[in-house]
């Protein structure tokens, strides 16, 4: 990492900085994590998304079939809904920067800034030309109105390079000095972009987001084939989400090995709360299952020397256990441990669906007949949430206690408001009016499709 | 202070001045919403915002990312201070974002009367949110390091007015674009309802600006006295004209001048107010004590220069398209059908596609040293896209 950051010295002096009240901690990390939760699998449609759209249109242009241009239109739709809610919900989450972690952004913001300040210029763009693309269709030329869309893939994946260059960035600080607790010499540039913590966040998160919106939207369609709607429609609709998926899924298991390799090196407190090893071992196993209390693993199925095989592709490999660590620099275990055996476990059993789906399209050419496999589907769209969702509490909550990891910690980044409860309160309320809201469009928006022609389009009611 | 330290300052208060023109007249639309319940003005709101909204907001992210890199301890301090009006416009923009994707889903505006109420409330009290934490700032209610008061901080005189101000402003706006765009559709009723809305608007959200001067005299004399000298008052005096300007242009019918007319004047109050706050960004505060170092100012000019480089072609296209009418109304459709291309063998592709997993797998597992890391990674991501073509079934010619 090119520099040395004194940790221990560091400190104390950043804690002296914020002497701040630490009472409602729990509820501001909690509303945090809420916050996120709700906005993170909008984010895989904004990535992902697009780009099955644009497939779709740019299929149909290129074939003349009217069945993908209609679920191109379709799918615009749900597109552009999804990513209103997706900007409200990422401008809460700026909001939150500063009411709930106002020490955190007061004393960094220097730092990390400039990722937000980029990505808020992605934003802009994707802005800009969902307007165009979705209220453009039949009043541009359709070659340009695939153009358009262009730029809404393209952004999509700058913004969230730039969200992740900051998680990064906090999951393995540098860029910058802290002399008698202020923070000086910053150098942004290289704290954001020379940080090679955040490449495998990166790609493990790009490929997320085709899983998410893949195998979600598939799901719905799944839904509709089991129901007996065998239409032109419903196969385009699910072949080209669920072959996204399927291609994205075997690569992920492959880079969540690196990733894991990666936090091995640079976070081994995180790798042993990820197994909760409590003991320094060598020749380190895998507990499958169980709970951890009082240093070890209980009631789970081992498997001999697995963790050290996966962390340095060595069965002898020694791995430093919980125990090695300072008590008071110890993530939540049993968070971060079944967080993280979700995440793998559903990711495995979603890689085993797309190996098979890939299997038969292959080798007999065609799409797979059986129910079960359709069944699976239907599973895999909130699978593929859920899974998303653990894996961003491995790393968030397994770089606990830290904010910015080594250097400042969450308790003292902590507002001192004593409203947090009460806003908490609200927010899960707001939150939960939203997702029934989104829930109902998105019914809505299956059931009673929108005309697809501007010609079946009553004149005074417009096509908005 | 250098000029360095100074510059995304004035980005920033362009950025307000974006965000009060431009998204504070898609939140005057709620407005006219509340107050019809006639269907044709009703879908008009919906139609007239509906490309522009969303880009429009993003000013508001523009400026807090902006404010936390280049001067994070004054948004710490405002955040710790204006905490319960900032998570109020919070959530307010919650409920406005997500009864306009509703809307989206819905058969047009009388077709669920709740989710036109939630989005026509909501967006007459974000506005009054974040009006209030501007005036806790202009009357000096926040101290640099935090600890002001939780509520007098926003619920006083200055902060009231601002707030009111704020949601009359943003309806007046809101009211001159409508009937703009109420004519450029042909839609002469909805025109003359809201040129009449512009104008009751207009004349009320003067008054109020020059009766405010009153309020701004009693609570906060150090702005007053800002608003009354030197560039605040050219300001004053350059919005007060231009105001007049664009109310007599409503008057005589002529309305897409006026839009320009009547944002230009709310761009001089909002200017205004900076230049009355000047040198201070907080009581005590200069703008040379907030500013970040260097190396993070100078990040941020060449990002926001970059940025606003791709960005302002961008809205001038979409402003462009929609103030020419071209995202009004369908034009006719015309042949879509372009020729097939050669399609590359599947089971060629698919064969590449295994190929580069199989290869780029070995590279990502056992590969010695990151550059063959790196080649396998980049050789298994390219296994996705080509997997991908090559698993999906050829379109039959019977859909075409």
């Amino acid at each position: 990492m090119g520099q040395a950051i004194r940790r221990e010295a560091v400190v104390g002096g950043i804690a002296a900085l914020a002497a701040v009240d630490q009472h409602y901690l729990d509820q501001a990390r909690q509303m945090q994590a809420l916050s996120f939760a709700v906005h993170i699998p909008l984010v895989c449609f904004g990535m992902a998304f697009p780009v099955l759209v644009l497939f779709c249109e740019w299929t149909a242009l290129r074939t003349g079939s009217e069945v993908h241009l209609t679920v191109a239109r379709r799918w615009s739709r749900v597109l552009v809904a999804l990513f209103a809610v997706g900007v409200v919900t990422g401008t809460i989450l700026s909001f939150e920067m500063g009411l709930l972690w106002p020490h955190f952004t007061g004393t960094f913001g220097s730092v990390f800034g400039l990722g937000f300040a980029i990505e808020g210029f992605s934003f802009f763009v994707e802005a800009i030309f969902i307007g165009i693309y979705v209220y453009g269709w039949d009043r541009l030329s359709p070659r340009w109105h695939l153009a358009s869309g262009i730029p809404i893939a393209i952004t999509g994946v700058t913004g969230s390079f730039m969200v992740i260059a900051v998680n990064g960035w906090m999951n393995h600080p540098q860029g910058f000095r802290i002399v008698d607790g202020r923070v000086t010499d910053v150098r942004p540039v290289q704290a954001l972009f020379a940080n090679t913590f955040m490449w495998h966040e990166f790609v493990h998160m790009y490929l997320a987001s085709f899983i998410v919106a893949g195998f979600a939207l598939a799901a719905c369609y799944a839904v509709a084939l089991l129901r007996g709607n065998t239409s032109r429609y419903v196969q385009v609709a699910l072949t080209i989400p669920l072959t996204a998926a399927a291609v994205a899924a075997p690569v992920q298991v492959l880079v969540g090995d690196w990733a894991a390799r990666t936090v091995a090196e640079r976070q081994p407190v995180k790798l042993a709360a990820l197994e909760g090893l409590g003991q320094t071992t060598t020749g380190a196993p895998v507990h499958v299952g169980g709970w951890y209390s009082d240093g070890e693993v209980h009631f789970g199925l081992p498997i001999p020397r697995l963790l050290s095989i996966l962390a340095a592709h060595d069965p002898n490999a020694t791995i430093r256990g919980l125990s090695s660590f300072p008590a008071d620099a110890l993530p939540p275990v049993n968070v971060v441990r079944l967080a993280f055996q979700t995440m793998v476990g559903l990711g495995l059993a979603m890689a085993l669906l797309a190996v098979c789906y890939l299997w038969v399209r292959f080798r007999r050419g065609r799409a797979p007949r059986s129910a079960w496999f359709y069944r699976a589907v239907v599973l895999a769209g909130p699978a593929a949430v859920v899974a998303l969702i653990a894996g961003w509490v491995t790393t968030e909550v397994g770089r606990q206690p830290w904010v910015v990891y080594g250097v400042m910690r969450t308790a003292d980044a902590v507002t001192g408001a004593s409203g947090i409860p009460v806003g908490y309160g609200v927010l899960v309320v707001v939150y939960a009016g939203c997702a029934a809201a989104v829930w109902w469009i998105l019914r809505r928006l299956a059931g009673k499709p929108f005309p697809d022609r501007p010609s079946e389009v009553p004149e005074e009611v417009g096509t908005t | 202070m250098t000029f360095l330290q100074l510059l995304p300052l004035l980005f920033i208060l362009a950025g307000l001045i974006l965000y009060t023109v431009l998204a504070g007249a898609d939140l005057g639309t709620g407005a006219w919403q509340l107050s019809t319940r006639d269907h044709g003005l009703r879908s008009r709101v919906y139609d007239s915002i509906g490309p522009v909204w969303e880009a429009n907001h993003v000013w508001l992210i523009f400026v807090l990312t902006v404010l936390w890199t280049a001067y994070p301890s004054v948004f710490a301090a405002v955040c710790i201070t204006l905490v319960v009006p900032l998570f109020l416009a919070a959530v307010g923009l919650i409920l406005r974002g997500t009864a306009y994707a509703l809307h989206g889903a819905s058969n047009g505006p009388d077709d669920h009367r709740e989710i036109d109420a939630v989005f026509g409330l909501s967006s007459v009290f974000t506005p009054f949110a974040l009006g209030a934490v501007v005036g806790g700032i202009a009357s000096g209610r926040v101290p640099p390091g935090g600890g002001g008061d939780q509520w007098s901080s926003w619920l006083n005189p200055t902060s009231i007015l601002v707030g009111a101000l704020a949601v009359v402003l943003g309806a007046y706006l809101a009211a001159v674009q409508l009937a703009a765009d109420a004519v450029r559709v042909g839609d002469d009723a909805a025109a003359a309802a809201f040129r009449r809305r512009a104008l009751a608007s207009g004349v009320l959200a003067g008054a109020l600006a020059v009766g405010g001067l009153v309020v701004v005299h009693a609570d906060a004399p150090r702005l007053f006295h800002g608003l009354t000298h030197g560039a605040g008052l050219a300001c004053v005096i350059v919005s007060v004209l231009l105001g007049l300007l664009a109310l007599g242009l409503v008057w005589r019918r002529r309305l897409d001048p006026a839009r320009f007319a009547a944002g230009a004047a709310v761009a001089a109050i909002v200017a205004g107010w900076v230049v009355a706050q000047r040198p201070d960004v907080l009581p005590g505060l200069t703008v040379a004590e907030a500013a970040a170092p260097t190396s993070t100012l100078v990040a941020v000019v060449v990002a926001v220069v970059a940025g606003g480089i791709i960005v302002f072609p961008s809205l001038g296209l979409l402003f462009g398209l929609v103030l020419g009418g071209r995202l009004d109304r369908p034009r006719p459709a015309e042949p879509t059908a372009v020729p097939a291309g050669r399609r590359v063998r599947a089971g060629l592709l698919g064969r590449v596609a295994l190929a580069c997993f199989v290869a780029g797998a070995g590279l990502t597992v056992f590969g010695p040293g990151p550059a063959l890391l790196a080649v396998g990674i980049v050789l298994v991501l390219a296994a996705a896209p080509l997997g991908f073509l090559a698993a999906l079934p050829a379109v039959p010619e019977e859909s075409r």
